[in-house]
């Protein structure tokens, strides 16, 4: 065996991340790591990489007992990860970035001439045909990664660990990906590959194992093991029949339809093309688009982050003045944006704070909102949502993607708006956080919110959507309501003119 | 040739010139303290005084900005140029321009790291001298008394502080019953004096150890002056305090019986330099290398209050 | 332990720890007489020649909580006290002489706030635009000399006492008082951290980023403004060439020694104040101590480095590690310690 870790214990304030997990990895296999957020993935992967140190247990690798101490030390006992974000400098070019660390030099000089040489010997078999003078930011995520998987390769060359390699790859690029990893593991490396992306597990991994609640619940071979009962392992309880009922329970018309909003002409040159829209009470409109399509523009446009060149925007009382945000909040928006990291957590502060931020920034600085007042109302979203924390002064950046995007709603939540928009608000998720956010936009809905969802996931757009609005080229062009609202038609309408992207599952 | 050519030229300018005012080029380093400005306002009235046409450069610190300034200045083919170096190195060249173009250079107040055919002479103080006339004083002053001095030191390193120094402890050095107990850097500011003073009144029993003060400079006298009052004691009785440089607020302090003797850091170097460049232009005698101005000893019966309106106005 | 305490107990002890070492050098350190109905000792020097450096701390806190570092507050000392000694010069009263210096430091905060946050030019070069063309500008108020003026009552803002305490202890502590409360009291304290950690999520969720920053710097320009009264009435006359000279790098390490990171995020006034006068403390100790001037600095630093590696959180990591590794045997600990954060 490659790799064994034996009874991997880690512990956090109060919280067994890791209980006794035992995990194997043969060379030549890719072994798929899959569970819910907060089931102990990331806590693994550390504990190889030597970012945590375990409490208890034992890695053994090639049978020798390791505990690397730092991620350097676990390079170089052979185990690299590369991550969904990739870590590599995008300011310097793809020669520098491959010998990071280790250039060659001539006379304690770096040579230019051998790095480049060593970095195209590195990339041999990669398939790529890029500039290795050109900054590793120029190229796509896709690139970027295959780059920073080739460094890791170089540098461990025994286990690699790939953490959400394929977030932000389209169905080509996933499939480069694949070619490369397969080819990885014919070379003999093994291979420890993490995503939620359940297709992509089957289409290449050799086996499975499943955390939940920092436990292993089981490890086999994928083709012994239905996508069914994966899920049910994962979740802890039976979805299939619960996905049955969701999908056939189309939702009866939006309250009444009682109109809210009304946008009118808006639009931004250059940005997003004028459109219309009417907003109705207790609605969720979907917003489908490929990437650039203009789907994040339109609703920087709403939310007062970018000005409107043309256009209005009115309710029953009359014209909304939206030109930044606070203007927005003021009118009863909301605004989950799609990179929770960068735009919507205040990842040092604690849930509390996070969850009070947008009111207590409507309040003004000199009306705090009193501390009872906020222990109530992080104890409460904490319950209502299943924040998963040991509390809620625990910071909001050591929580798990899921919870943090739980954290994002809480905050409009608390605010009670009348119009709240989710840019990609199940992205990175996993599926039992997936599922609950969802459920939590019908109940929104159920009591008069309007919704904006704009997701990439078209098979959850259409599960919760009461209309769907198609963009392309920053420009509207479909708009399906009913039972107008399939896979197929808003395919259709997505691939009109461009046929070649294929829907992702 | 061309050098010969610069020769002639320069020669014809000074046979022209001649009858007409002769024009000086100044660059001063800056207005970074009281003295300065003092020095600035004098070497004008110098030259005013003297029919001297004084073209005048600030450098604001910075050497970069005097090379430049003297470049144009021979440019413009002055008689003579005064220069008051902000630094003592990286001077050659341009000193060497000036001098292919013969026009005199002089130093004034402080020195420099070059060849001094470079230049035809240098005026300023004596720092050791400063020092040693200050030290004297005291040891008139103590007589055989036992006496105990606290120092406030100039910015540590600094050639002034090192040899005003050095001049104060040859002076007392044939006096045992005179002793430096304490000695402490007040970086040449008031309030650097204040608060070392304070430290120093700490640490010797309130003050009543100390007989006298000697200072580095007139700036950190003048607050260590504030800090012997706000300790209960009297500065000029209690303690005795002797300093250098001779600036309006000391001379104010000792006409109120606050201070008792300062050495005059004289501002007036462009009085020396002129008399020394009008005699070259009469006759060609060439000045000494150094000129050494006078380190007069001011004390309370010399008319402090007098001094002090002399100087008022000089932009201390 | 209450939290507010728990934050700043690693300050509290190494100050402690650096009064012990001056102790040993000069074993008077901590005697305070009682003469002149005010008291006198080494003491309470550190409290009254920290109040600068104290004072600027507290600003500076609030701009790196920021993200953001203000270079131009030891220059502002020498501006604000140069416009407080011409006013009063020029005979006008206290009052007005104090409003104008306090004027000034907001108006010099406000330009140095509006070129970060309207403008967009990084902090450190929008408040060194301030911090080397400042003392020019001090320098045209005063003429280039050392402005002397007589008025008991401004000077006693410097060298007075009250209570027998020295008046600019009370200022520090008012004004440090002043701001804790006026942060933590209101929801400025987590407007400001939010804004430091995340300014575009910050808002995005409706934080008026823009006013807030340039608050904090106003608020700098504030602080840096009474220490500049002080320090002037202190010397009865502004020095425009030395007032607050390099006195911005010790109000940073202050804000450093009080735990505060300079990327911005969660603050302590208090730590950084005690930072203050941990750095005060050294100094004075260094010219009670009586050593030769060359070795100021050089004591002084070693000194810093020393505490900035003890209170490292690596280190501190490291040693708990070794703790637990040498109690390995002993039953599970429960708790690992928080990192040192939580402030309030």
């Amino acid at each position: 065996m490659l790799l064994a870790l034996q009874s991997l214990t880690k512990t956090f304030v109060g919280m067994k991340a890791l209980d006794e997990v035992d995990f194997e990895l043969a060379s030549g296999e890719v072994h798929a790591l899959l569970g819910e957020n907060g089931a102990g993935k990331s806590t693994l992967i550390k504990c190889l990489t030597g970012v945590y140190r375990r409490d208890a247990g034992s890695i053994l690798l090639d049978g020798r007992d390791i505990s690397p101490d730092s991620t350097s030390r676990a390079q170089a006992l052979g185990i690299g990860t590369v991550y969904q974000e990739v870590n590599l400098l995008p300011n310097l070019t793809v020669a520098q970035n491959l010998t990071f660390g280790h250039e060659p030099r001539r006379f304690g000089i770096i040579s230019p001439r051998a790095q480049r040489r060593r970095a195209a010997q590195m990339l041999e078999g990669y398939g790529l045909d890029i500039d290795l003078d050109r900054d590793l930011g120029s190229y796509s995520v896709a690139v970027q990664q295959l780059v920073a998987i080739a460094r890791a390769v170089e540098l461990s060359g025994r286990v690699l660990i790939l953490d959400e390699p394929t977030a932000s790859l389209d169905d080509r690029e996933v499939q480069m990906l694949f070619a490369v990893v397969r080819r990885l593991r014919d070379r003999g490396l093994g291979i420890i590959f993490v995503s939620h992306f359940l297709d992509q597990v089957y289409a290449l991994c050799d086996r499975i194992t499943v955390l939940r609640n920092g436990c292993r619940i089981v490890t086999e071979r994928s083709d012994s093991l239905d996508r069914v009962r994966l899920i049910e392992h994962m979740l802890g309880r039976e979805l299939a029949a619960q996905e049955e009922s969701e999908k056939r329970h189309r939702r009866s018309a939006p309250l009444a339809g009682e109109p809210l909003l009304s946008f009118a002409g808006v639009g931004r040159r250059g940005f997003v093309e004028p459109f219309d829209l009417e907003v109705q009470r207790g609605e969720v409109i979907g917003m489908s688009g490929l990437l650039g399509s203009g789907r994040t523009e339109t609703a920087e446009l709403m939310f007062g982050i970018r000005r409107m060149h043309s256009g209005t925007v009115s309710d029953a009382e009359g014209d909304l003045r939206l030109n930044n945000p606070r203007d927005a909040i003021a009118a009863g928006f909301g605004f989950a944006p799609e990179d929770r990291k960068t735009d919507g957590i205040i990842a040092d502060l604690s849930i509390r704070d996070n969850i009070v931020l947008a009111m207590q920034a409507r309040r003004g600085w000199l009306r705090r909102v009193p501390r009872a007042e906020q222990k109530r109302l992080a104890a409460d979203y904490i319950e209502r949502l299943d924040i998963r924390t040991s509390g809620p002064e625990k910071a909001v950046g050591e929580l798990s993607g899921g919870n943090q995007q739980k954290v994002v709603l809480a905050r409009w939540l608390a605010m009670n708006p009348r119009f709240l928009v989710l840019d990609e608000p199940t992205r990175g998720i996993d599926v039992g956080a997936h599922a609950e956010i969802l459920q939590l936009v019908r109940e929104l809905t159920a009591r008069g919110m309007a919704v904006l969802v704009i997701s990439s996931e078209l098979d959850e757009l259409i599960a919760v959507s009461d209309r769907v609005i198609v963009l392309r080229d920053r420009r509207q062009v479909a708009r399906l309501s009913g039972s107008d609202i399939t896979l197929e038609n808003v395919v259709h309408a997505i691939a009109a003119s461009d046929e070649h992207r294929e829907v992702s599952a | 040739m061309k050098k010969l050519l610069a020769i002639s030229v320069a020669v014809m300018g000074f046979g022209t010139t001649a009858a007409v005012a002769e024009t000086v080029g100044f660059s001063q380093i800056g207005s970074e303290s009281g003295w300065r400005a003092a020095e600035t306002t004098i070497t004008r009235q110098q030259a005013e005084k003297r029919g001297i046409d004084l073209r005048f450069s600030d450098a604001q610190q910075r050497q970069e900005n005097q090379i430049a300034a003297l470049r144009s200045f021979v440019a413009q083919g002055v008689d003579a140029i005064l220069l008051a170096p902000v630094v003592s190195t990286g001077w050659d060249n341009i000193l060497m321009e000036a001098r292919d173009a013969e026009i005199p250079v002089v130093l004034l107040d402080r020195r420099i790291d070059a060849p001094d055919d470079l230049y035809m002479t240098a005026v300023g103080a004596d720092s050791v001298h400063e020092g040693e006339v200050a030290g004297g004083w005291l040891v008139d002053e103590v007589g055989d008394r036992q006496c105990n001095v606290v120092e406030l030191q100039g910015t540590t390193g600094s050639s002034v502080a090192i040899e005003r120094k050095q001049g104060f402890e040859n002076a007392i050095a044939d006096h045992p019953n005179i002793s430096i107990i304490r000695s402490q850097t007040g970086d040449f500011t008031r309030s650097g004096g204040k608060e070392v003073m304070e430290s120093f009144l700490q640490a010797e029993n309130g003050g009543r150890n100390i007989c006298a003060l000697f200072s580095h400079n007139d700036d950190m006298a003048v607050g260590a002056i504030q800090a012997i009052k706000e300790a209960g004691l009297n500065p000029g009785e209690d303690i005795l305090t002797v300093s250098i440089d001779g600036v309006p607020d000391y001379f104010r302090a000792m006409a109120n019986g606050d201070a008792n003797a300062t050495v005059e850091l004289t501002p007036n170097m462009a009085g020396p330099a002129f008399d020394a460049l009008q005699a070259w232009w009469q006759d060609g005698t060439l000045p000494p290398k150094f000129i050494q101005t006078p380190s007069t000893l001011y004390t309370q019966a010399d008319d402090p209050e007098g001094e002090y309106q002399r100087r008022k106005d000089l932009g201390y | 332990m209450p939290a507010a305490v728990k934050r700043i107990l690693p300050q509290l002890i190494t100050l402690l720890g650096v009064m012990v070492l001056v102790s040993l050098v000069f074993p008077d350190f901590l005697s305070i007489d009682y003469s002149d109905g005010r008291l006198v000792g080494p003491v309470i020097d550190v409290l009254k020649r920290g109040a600068p450096v104290a004072l600027l701390a507290v600003g500076m806190t609030l701009v790196v909580a920021t993200g953001g570092i203000d270079l131009s507050v030891g220059t502002l000392m020498a501006i604000t006290g140069a416009v407080a000694a011409a006013a009063i010069v020029a005979g006008h009263g206290l009052v007005l002489a104090i409003v104008l210096a306090l004027a000034a430091g907001l108006c010099a905060g406000g330009f140095s706030g509006f070129l970060v946050a309207v403008v967009g030019i990084q902090p450190i070069v929008a408040t060194l635009i301030l911090m080397i063309s400042g003392r020019g500008i001090a320098q045209l108020i005063t003429e280039g000399r050392i402005l002397t003026f007589n008025m008991p009552g401004f000077a006693f803002l410097g060298s007075g006492t009250l209570l027998g305490v020295p008046v600019p202890v009370w200022i520090w502590l008012a004004v440090t008082a002043l701001a804790i409360v006026i942060v933590r009291r209101t929801a400025l304290g987590l407007l400001i951290e939010s804004v430091g950690i995340n300014r575009r999520a910050s808002a995005l969720a409706g934080v008026n980023a823009r006013v807030i920053l340039i608050a904090v710097y106003m608020a700098s320009g504030l602080c840096a403004a009474l220490a500049g009264i002080i320090t002037t009435a202190d010397i009865r006359g502004a020095d425009a060439n030395n007032a607050g000279l390099w006195l911005e790098l010790d109000a940073i390490l202050a804000t450093v020694l009080g735990g505060n990171s300079l990327r911005g995020g969660r603050f302590s006034i208090s730590a950084a104040v005690i930072g203050a006068l941990i750095i005060q403390t050294i100094n004075t100790g260094i010219l009670l101590a009586g050593f030769p001037s060359e070795y100021n600095l050089v004591i002084k630093a070693v000194l810093v480095i020393l505490i900035l590696v003890v209170q490292s959180p690596s280190l501190a990591g490291d040693l708990k590690r070794l703790g637990s590794q040498l109690s390995r045997r002993a039953p599970r600990r429960s708790a690992k310690a928080a990192p040192q954060r939580s402030d309030r």
